[in-house]
This record gives structure tokens, sequence and C-alpha cells, in this order.
């Protein structure tokens, strides 16, 4: 065939086009939802409780994966700064992933328990009067506005229709007491939510402001578990490498 | 140069649509690089967030990004695309006065409602897809009318051969449909709420989303705009372009290629290594097509050198192409596994886009308008000077820009990845911060260039429209034009 005959069909032009475009992504993205160690099987990761699953949706509304990463590289010197590599299985329960692309400031993938709630959430108010040199924004406002909490239970169950298995049966509730412990498969449960929410924003003091659910409260609850689930002492070391 | 805008033609062609749109490109362009100066003056000078949630870094990079990129970007190659497919194919555009219209009116609001609601904190928080979801529906549907009236044009065509550029503007158009829907796959979470959740996660949403970016790189950004270029460097050089043969194989090579390498984003990361040792043996692959096209857009000139002299235009054209050369041969390097462990999470990348985004990207099509405009209007450039004085505020910006963070990239990549003598790390993550203060204060002043640039087209453009508008000092412009000749 001469390409000139690609040249005076239009259509030809469309169909060829598309099939040379669709060649790449077919390849790389497909075999990702067959090949079972894409996701490695590992202890402890679990759906995010109530008011760690808001903090992850204010921490997506800021847009903090503009400035930090949350994917960490298995490098010497990543390790030693930030911890254990990242697992695939530590995101798969984040819709959208927050791997991000660029590191202003340090990875967040294990910041988790490294500082005080005392010291998140005033470094989230003032940051520069923590770290005099940080080029970070202050977020006052997370302290001062109440957390919106009204559509917790529509936002666990649009989770659950892409596969997060929060619960709304009795089978898929049974399912998760084995999976994540009876503790856990409550807080995972939809008709809980709010209660829940509410619970484990008073357990703890996430922001300094006992008496009132803030924006804070869920965003410090968020960070102080991130990359906190894995239990690597658990673990042989190089164990993970065989998911490379 | 001649002014080949006879009053037929206006009535041949639907130029009343490309007018809209480059307008709109020009303000979308200051708006979203006024954005970026602004952005970037807050990473050298913290205090400018002022603690207002609307204006910190977080929220104004996507709307930066999104402006540049689809706000002017996007209206340029409407613009030029629904020129180029009418004058190469001797056809009017398809869909009458309504449907090109529609798209005009649904890109514009996409642009205007996105950016407003990340500023509102409303976005799905993806790298250049932030768009919430009432507004990728939007932008679904203005695509796909956008889809029609291109390939309608293409089929009532008087001319029995399809020009190259279209070829590459199809593409886009089809590239860009393909990863706007499968990349946008998400649940809100309700029907009356603006949020929404993505339908992939992890690792898998990861692939998608980087297979989404780097291809609005490869076809939104690279692809359609080497349409413009396989339309007005030619004309602007008054010859064919160098090799017919050369278009077609880089125009399939590209294509193929393009859609392989989006992985090389995710180098190291928690996807798997077969994954990214394909996307970086593509990218290297890829250095072949992009080296065909900027050899083909160049050697257009071979011959008629002399014009880089005298016409700036050209010169915007040329160099364009020679940023082009640059960051795609920039970008495989930086594809290579042990260079993406330096460059990765480092403004290295940054200032490769850049490299890209304004070398390549803003000057091709800053060249294309001064070609196009005056013809539009059926006059000439009010100053010819100006165009000067804009390429070397323009190129004086880019070369600031991305030596900035080269300085800054390589330099936090190197501290942080430093141990002392002992074997600990020699730098904290904060001492790396400190050091990029300076490159940052240049990058904004790089920035700053680049758009005071843009203001004087601005200015030079809009006398240029002001004259068409007064028949009588038009004329006289013609009569002395004329007699220059």
């Amino acid at each position: 065939m001469k390409h000139e005959s690609i040249e005076i069909n239009s259509g030809l032009l469309i169909v060829l086009t598309l099939m040379v475009i669709s060649i790449g992504g077919l390849v790389e993205i497909v075999p990702l939802f067959h090949i079972e160690e894409t996701v490695e099987e590992v202890d402890g990761v679990r759906p995010y409780t109530p008011l760690e699953l808001r903090g992850r949706d204010i921490y997506v509304r800021e847009g903090c994966y503009t400035c930090h990463s949350q994917m960490i590289r298995p490098f010497r010197d990543e390790m030693l700064r930030y911890g254990h590599y990242s697992l695939a299985a530590e995101s798969q329960y984040d819709h959208p992933f927050q791997w991000g692309s660029k590191r202003t400031g340090p990875d967040l993938a294990r910041v988790g328990g490294k500082y005080s709630n005392e010291w998140q959430t005033q470094h989230l108010v003032d940051p520069q009067s923590l770290v005099p040199e940080s080029i970070m924004p202050g977020y006052p406002w997370l302290l001062e506005d109440e957390l919106d909490y009204s559509q917790i239970e529509e936002r666990m169950v649009a989770l659950k229709r892409v596969g997060v298995p929060y619960s709304q049966s009795q089978a898929e509730y049974d399912a998760n007491v084995e999976k994540f412990g009876q503790e856990m498969a409550d807080k995972l449960h939809v008709s809980n939510a709010t209660q829940v929410l509410e619970d484990q924003a008073a357990a703890e003091d996430w922001d300094g402001k006992p008496g009132q659910i803030t924006e804070m409260d869920a965003l410090v609850a968020y960070l102080q578990m991130l990359g906190t689930m894995v239990d690597f002492s658990k673990y042989e070391d190089g164990h993970f490498n065989q998911f490379r | 140069m001649s002014t080949n805008a006879v009053p037929v033609a206006t009535e041949q062609y639907n130029y009343g649509i490309v007018k809209k749109f480059a307008i709109m490109a020009m303000i979308w362009g200051v708006l979203g690089m006024l954005a970026g100066v602004y952005i970037a003056s807050e990473l050298a000078w913290p205090f400018l967030n002022f603690n207002i949630a609307e204006i910190t870094f977080g929220r104004l990079r996507p709307v930066h990004t999104t402006l540049v990129i689809f706000g002017f970007g996007g209206s340029a190659l409407f613009a030029t695309s629904y020129y180029i497919v009418q004058r190469t194919c001797q056809a009017r555009l398809w869909g009458g006065s309504i449907l090109p219209e529609f798209t005009f009116w649904g890109w514009q609001l996409s642009i205007g409602l996105g950016v407003l609601f990340y500023m509102a904190g409303y976005t799905q928080g993806r790298e250049y897809a932030e768009f919430i979801w009432p507004v990728d529906l939007l932008i679904t549907v203005t695509w796909v009318a956008y889809f029609a009236i291109f390939a309608m044009t293409l089929v009532k065509r008087s001319q029995p051969h399809i020009y190259v550029a279209n070829w590459f503007f199809m593409a886009f158009i089809l590239a860009t449909a393909l990863l706007h829907i499968f990349n946008n796959l998400q649940v809100p979470v309700a029907w009356n709420s603006l949020e929404s959740y993505a339908l992939f996660s992890g690792v898998q949403d990861a692939m998608t989303q980087w297979w989404y970016g780097h291809n609005a790189v490869g076809f939104f950004l690279t692809a359609a705009f080497l349409g413009m270029m396989y339309y007005f460097v030619p004309k602007q050089a008054g010859r064919p372009i160098y090799s017919y043969r050369l278009s077609i194989v880089h125009f399939w090579a590209l294509s193929f290629l393009y859609m392989w390498v989006g992985a090389h984003h995710l180098h190291w990361t928690a996807l798997p290594d077969w994954v990214s040792t394909l996307a970086a043996t593509f990218s290297i692959l890829l250095l072949l097509p992009s080296w065909g096209g900027m050899i083909n857009g160049i050697m257009t000139l071979s011959g008629a050198w002399e014009k880089l002299r005298t016409d700036p235009i050209m010169l915007f054209l040329i160099t364009a192409l020679a940023f082009y050369g640059m960051s795609t041969f920039e970008g495989p390097m930086m594809s290579l596994k042990s260079v993406n462990a330096l460059s990765h999470y480092t403004d290295w990348t940054v200032g490769h886009v850049h490299s890209g985004a304004l070398g390549w990207v803003a000057m091709i099509s800053i060249g294309s308008f001064y070609h196009l405009i005056p013809r539009l209007w059926g006059t000439t450039l009010y100053s010819t000077k100006l165009v000067f004085v804009h390429f070397w505020l323009a190129t004086i910006g880019v070369v600031l820009y991305i030596v900035a963070m080269w300085v800054a990239g390589i330099g936090q990549g190197l501290m942080l990845r430093a141990f002392d003598q002992y074997g600990n790390l020699a730098y904290t993550f904060i001492e790396t911060v400190s050091f990029m203060h300076i490159p940052y204060v240049v990058r904004a002043i790089g920035g700053a260039f680049f758009l005071s640039g843009m203001l004087v087209m601005g200015y030079n453009i809009r006398k240029t429209i002001a004259g068409a508008r007064q028949p009588a000092a038009a004329e006289g412009r013609d009569a002395v034009a004329a007699a220059a000749r």
C-alpha cells in the first residue's frame, strides 16, 4: 500500500492513527490490573478511617502534592532520610494516588509519628515559627474552619464503588473483621461513620482545640497515620525486593 | 511581505472563529504567565502566600498550568488548526456558524470555571488533569464537537491530499480524547457534589495518570504544535517543507512511540520495573522522530538563512525548533534510570518542562500568531521592531529560567544524596531549600522577562487590530507597504 492512499482518505488516516496511538497504553497499563505481583500481599494496610479520609480530602484540596511526594525510592539516602521504600500495597486505597512528582518539601510517605500532634498543628499554622528557612505557606484557616463531615457516608459509599472495602452489609462487615480485626472493622462500617469520626476526633487532642472538630483535626490525623500501617520488623530484610 | 488577505477569503473561510480563539489565547497566555511569575515568587519569598487560602502555592499552581497549557496552548491550537485546515483543504469550516461557536464557548467556559474552582478548593488532585468532574464532562462534549468539525472539514476538502499539518492535528485530537476520557474516570461523591474519587487507585492510577501526563506533553504540547510548525514555517519562509518523506516517517514514529514513555515519570517508584524499563527504552527511541521533525523544520530554511537577520517572525519559529531539539534531547537523557535517580522530584524536571513549554510551545505559537493575526484582519503588523524586542525578552527569559532550574535541580539532587566521611547524610532537607533561594529568585526574574515580552506582543497586536479597524489608516499603511514592496 502506498502512503498516498492514507493521504487522500481521511477515514483511513483516522483509523490508522487511532490504532498506532492505542498500542503503548494497552501494553503498559492493562497488565498492571492482572499481574498479581504488581501489588504485593502485606499485612496491615487498611482503608482510611472516616476522620483520616476527610484529612486526605483536605490534603488533596490544598494541593499538597504539588510540593510533597508520598513515594520513597529504594536508595540509601532516601531510606536514611525517610524510612523503608514505599510499597505499591501502601497506596492501594488511594483514589487518586498522591505519589507526587516534586519535592519542594520533603517526602511525606512515612511522616506519621515523626512529630507530635502539637508540632504538626503549629507547623501547619505557621511553618516558619518552627523551621525559619521553610518556604511552605501557612494554613491557619484549617484551625478555624469546622470540619464538614455531613457527606461522610456518601464519600465512603463512593469509595466502596471504586473498590475500597468499606462495609454496608453484614457479610462485608464480617469479611472486614477477618481481614482487619473487629475494632477496625467497626470503624470501616459505613453506617457508623459519623459516630466513628466524632469519637476519633475526641479520642486524641489532634489540634489542641478539644470540643471542636476542625479541619486541622482531620489533616493531622491523616498525616499521623501516613506510612505507619506496615510493620516492617515482621519481614526479613529484602523480602519486598522480589516484587520490584 | 505580501498581505494575501483578500476580501473574498473572509467569505470563503470562517475567520471569525479563528480570531476569537487567537484573542483568547493571548489573554489566557498573559494571565497564565502572570500566575506563573506569582507562584515562582511565592517560592522565593513565601510571605506572598499571605495566609490566603485561594492564592497559596498549592491552589495557584494548577491555575498556572491550566491557564498556560489549556487556556493559552489550547486556544492557540483551536485558532491555528481551524485556520490551517480551512486553508490547506480549501474548504470552509464544517458545522455552520453554531458548532465552531460552541467549541469556543465550551472551551473558554471550561478553562474559566476550572481555575476558579481550584482557587475555591475543588480539584481532582491529578497533575494537569485537576478539572472537577462537571468541567471534565463539558470538555468532553466540546472535544467531540471539535473532532466532528475537524474531521468533516477534511472530508469536504477540495484538495485531493490531506496536508501533513492536518495529520498532526488529527493525531492530537484523537489522542487527547483517549487520554482525557481514561484518565478522568471517576465516581462523584453525590450528584449534587463537586467532589469525586478516581476509579483507579495507587500504582494503576499512577500509571494511567502519567500515561496521560506525558502524552499531554506528547500530543497536546508537541504533535499539535508540530502541525502549527508544518504550516507556518514553510509559509513564513516562502519555501516548501524540506522533506515530505521525513514528515511521513516522523509522523508515524512519533505517534507510535510517545504513548509508551509516560512511565519514565515513575522510575524507582512502586511501579514494576518492567514498565519502567519499557518506558525508558521508548524514550530513547523517541529522540529519532523528535529530531527528524526538528531537522525537517529548520532545514526548510536552507538557502534562506539570511531571513533570520531581517525577519523576527522567522527568528521566533526557528528558535522554537532549536529549543524543541534541545528539550527532546534532554528528555530522553532524563528518562535514563540513573540520571532520573538524581533528577526526579527536583527542579531539573521543572526546568526541562519550561524549556519545552516556553522555548518550543510558546515561541512557535508566538511566531505563528505574528504571521497569522495581520492576515486575519487584512492588515500589516503595527511594528516589526517590537517583535524583535519581544524575541529578546523571551529568549533571555527562557535562558535565565532553565539555567536557574539546572542549578536548583542538580544542586538539590547532589546535596540530598551526599554523605559525610562517617557515612551519614551530609545535608538536611531544609539546607537544600535554603540553597535553592537564589536560583528561585533568578527563575522568577526569567519568568518576568518572558511575561513582559507577552505584554509587548499584546500591545503590538492591539495596535495592529486597531489599525485594521480604521479603514482609512489601514489603506494608508497598505499604500506604504505596497510602496515598500
